[in-house]
């Protein structure tokens, strides 16, 4: 079944990406978003603030810390408190009372995670509510809607999203489906000027779908695109593949947004095959576990050989937590019915991704973006060479050896 | 027993002797501490003489233990013990408590066994003054259990000089925020809304409204607003108008209300910014008013605001 090549509804989209430096080597960039809310440098992590909070930790923190860009969730939003109210408060960053920028999901994601909760037709997705029981059809336009409402300077598609784990007719379906979606989106979107739509590169683990996704989409003018349908169960070595292939079809002019990768080793990857925003739950996820995120992997704070380390986290992290409390103290707050160590080691975690991320674009922009890499996979694993080996592989592929 | 209070903690039972006790002292090197003491007459409903009797004697000793070792101790040199003033009921008890303890180089008083539900506080307010007028006017008084805005008030004027802020704790643990005035001396256009009801937490509340929260099985008060109830959804109000937390400044009852209901992390962190920083404004009210003798003021006001 081919795709209706509907010309695109919006003139030229805006070039909101500004490159500022690359790689010479691999397909590394070091860029700027210029969006309603600011300025965001690139390669960039996104925390993912679901609700409109990020897990317990304030606007001031999270702007303290750098960070010019967060998530929410148009599934959840959507629900409670639901796009009148928000609208009401001025949009999602009046309500939440954010001065940085916004990107909001589309909701899709839940058709994977909610799967029993949910069913796909060419209409849209229906939703039965977990809370009351009421039924809700979420369509693209309906997306683009409740996304409209809450004002995010980046909105993202409806796409019809398949675990990456399923093969068979079912991807293919999904992945022309997905484009469909995304002129139906684009037809519905209210706010160009105001709000910029990614569309959503989808076609599992098969080449050959993917392939004829990135032509397709790739002719709709949306200001940006991302690459879905992966960082799900798949295996590593077919991961990297995907978003290889996806990277090299797509506009070296636009931004490229890895959804779902958040694991230091991954994001090193991923920003070498070009790759330049990410979100992932990861940070803030292991930090309510008590794990600490640190060069060299993480630590367990909970864990007894932790209990008189009186130094911080990480010594050469910048970080409030790492500047004010030691490993001691918590893993004593971890062992207490207080829940204050969450939010000190999600300060933190949230840091080191930021600062990860930092680190990175100077050393593209300083043009040792390998060398960057190599002294990464050093220390993450004792020993460049000990890079797990589609890590290796895929920096090969983009002309950066370990050894 | 006589050498030790029993204390239950994370790891079980300890039985605190007084080397013990003191040893901790040594490692945490407090500015002030709370000496060990016997309160269990404190705990019961009613004391009998003999056990008040002995409440104090043991206190006693504990304290003059407490003393010596505190003496041999360098570190603690600069630490200041508080003695606590036990006997229960027993008004005999209770004087001979503050009269002995007040005989030792103490730096403070502790005044233990006035916590308890309202009516535990009401009963025993004669006993608290009684207790105060023995002890010197120039050492602090502190009380424990007791931070209710109208029961602070009570011990206040009957010489009560410290209190613990578990209250607005409580406050927070239940969803919700701090909002009785405390502003004795209104500018008149503030009266105004106020009688418009703009404002409606100088109303009377007619119910008491039961709220189970997490190991805090406390009624929930007059003094406060409930932030998870339908009416707060649209309500772009800050907590409470002219506070200046953070809370108040940044965000928005609606906010806060999509939080508590979506069980989010940062319900608890903003409403206790809000509940410590209206707290302590409330206590600042309390210096002022002491200054320029306009407690009663004050005090009918909090009254007006109980329901």
């Amino acid at each position: 079944m081919a795709a209706t090549a509907s010309p695109a509804s919006l003139d030229s989209a805006p070039r909101i990406m500004r490159l500022v430096a690359e790689c010479s080597r691999s397909r590394a960039r070091a860029g700027e978003l210029r969006l309603p809310h600011g300025l965001v440098a690139t390669p960039v992590f996104m925390p993912v603030g679901t609700q409109a909070t990020m897990k317990g930790i304030t606007a001031e923190q999270l702007d303290a810390l750098g960070c010019r860009i967060c998530l929410g969730n148009t599934y959840h939003l959507g629900l409670r408190p639901g796009p009148e109210l928000i609208q009401k408060a001025h949009g999602l960053h009046g309500f939440m009372n954010w001065p940085h920028n916004l990107l909001t999901d589309s909701g899709g994601f839940q058709m994977v995670s909610l799967v029993s909760l949910s069913e796909v037709t060419e209409e849209g997705v229906r939703f039965r509510s977990p809370y009351d029981g009421d039924e809700t059809l979420l369509s693209p336009e309906k997306s683009v809607q409740i996304q409209n409402a809450l004002g995010s300077d980046i909105i993202m598609q409806l796409d019809d999203v398949v675990s990456s784990t399923v093969t068979g007719p079912r991807v293919e379906e999904a992945m022309y489906r997905s484009i469909r979606w995304l002129d139906r989106c684009i037809a519905a979107h209210r706010q160009p000027d105001k709000q910029n739509l990614f569309a959503i590169i989808q076609g599992g683990l098969d080449a050959d779908l993917r392939a004829t996704c990135l032509e397709e989409m790739t002719k709709r003018d949306v200001p940006g695109f991302a690459i879905g349908g992966l960082s799900g169960g798949e295996s590593k070595a077919q991961f990297w593949k995907m978003v290889a292939l996806s990277t090299s079809r797509l506009p070296k002019d636009k931004p490229r947004y890895l959804m779902g990768v958040g694991y230091a080793t991954d994001l090193v990857v991923c920003v070498a095959l070009g790759c330049d925003m990410f979100d992932c739950v990861f940070p803030t996820r292991t930090a309510r576990f008590g794990s600490a995120l640190v060069p060299t992997g993480n630590l367990q704070l909970k864990k007894k050989l932790f209990e008189k380390d009186f130094g911080p986290i990480d010594p050469e992290c910048t970080c409030p937590t790492c500047q004010k409390h030691s490993r001691a103290f918590l893993h004593a707050l971890l062992h207490s019915d207080n829940t204050a160590a969450l939010h000190h080691l999600t300060v933190h975690n949230i840091a080191y991704q930021l600062q990860l991320m930092s680190a990175m674009r100077a050393s593209i922009v300083e043009k040792r973006f390998p060398e960057f890499v190599r002294s990464f996979m050093g220390t993450m694993y004792g020993d460049p060479t000990l890079c797990p080996t589609w890590a290796t592989e895929a920096l090969a592929s983009v002309g950066i050896t370990l050894d | 027993s006589l050498r030790s209070v029993s204390v239950w903690g994370v790891g079980g039972r300890v039985e605190m002797t007084v080397s013990k006790f003191m040893a901790i002292q040594q490692a945490l090197q407090p500015d002030w501490f709370q000496c060990l003491s016997d309160g269990e007459a404190s705990c019961e409903e009613t004391t009998s003489m003999k056990r008040a009797r002995k409440s104090v004697d043991r206190s006693l000793l504990f304290l003059d233990n407490c003393l010596r070792l505190q003496e041999e101790s360098e570190v603690l040199q600069k630490s200041v013990i508080i003695g606590v003033i036990e006997g229960g009921d027993v008004m005999e008890e209770r004087l001979r408590s503050a009269r002995e303890t007040a005989k030792r180089p103490v730096g403070g008083f502790l005044l233990d066994g006035f916590q308890g539900n309202p009516t535990t506080l009401d009963t025993r307010l004669h006993l608290l003054s009684s207790v105060t007028a023995e002890l010197p006017e120039d050492k602090p008084r502190l009380v424990s259990g007791v931070s209710r805005p109208d029961e602070v008030l009570e011990c206040i004027e009957r010489g009560v000089d410290l209190f613990e802020s578990f209250f607005p704790y409580q406050v927070t643990e239940r969803g919700c925020a701090l909002t009785f005035s405390f502003d004795y001396q209104p500018n008149p256009e503030e009266t105004l809304l106020q009688q418009n009801g703009t404002q409606e937490e100088i109303k009377c509340v007619d119910q008491i409204k039961k709220i189970k929260t997490t190991g805090c099985n406390q009624e929930m008060t007059s003094f406060e607003i409930n932030l998870k109830e339908k009416k707060y959804q649209e309500d772009f109000n800050p907590l409470v108008r002219e506070c200046s937390c953070y809370c108040c400044k940044n965000h928005t009852r609606a906010y806060i209300h999509h939080l508590l209901v979506t069980n989010e992390l940062l319900a608890g962190v903003l409403l206790m910014m809000h509940n410590f920083e209206h707290y302590f404004g409330f206590f600042h009210s309390i210096r002022e008013a002491l200054k320029s003798d306009r407690l009663a003021q004050l005090k009918e006001l909090i009254h007006k605001q109980v329901s």
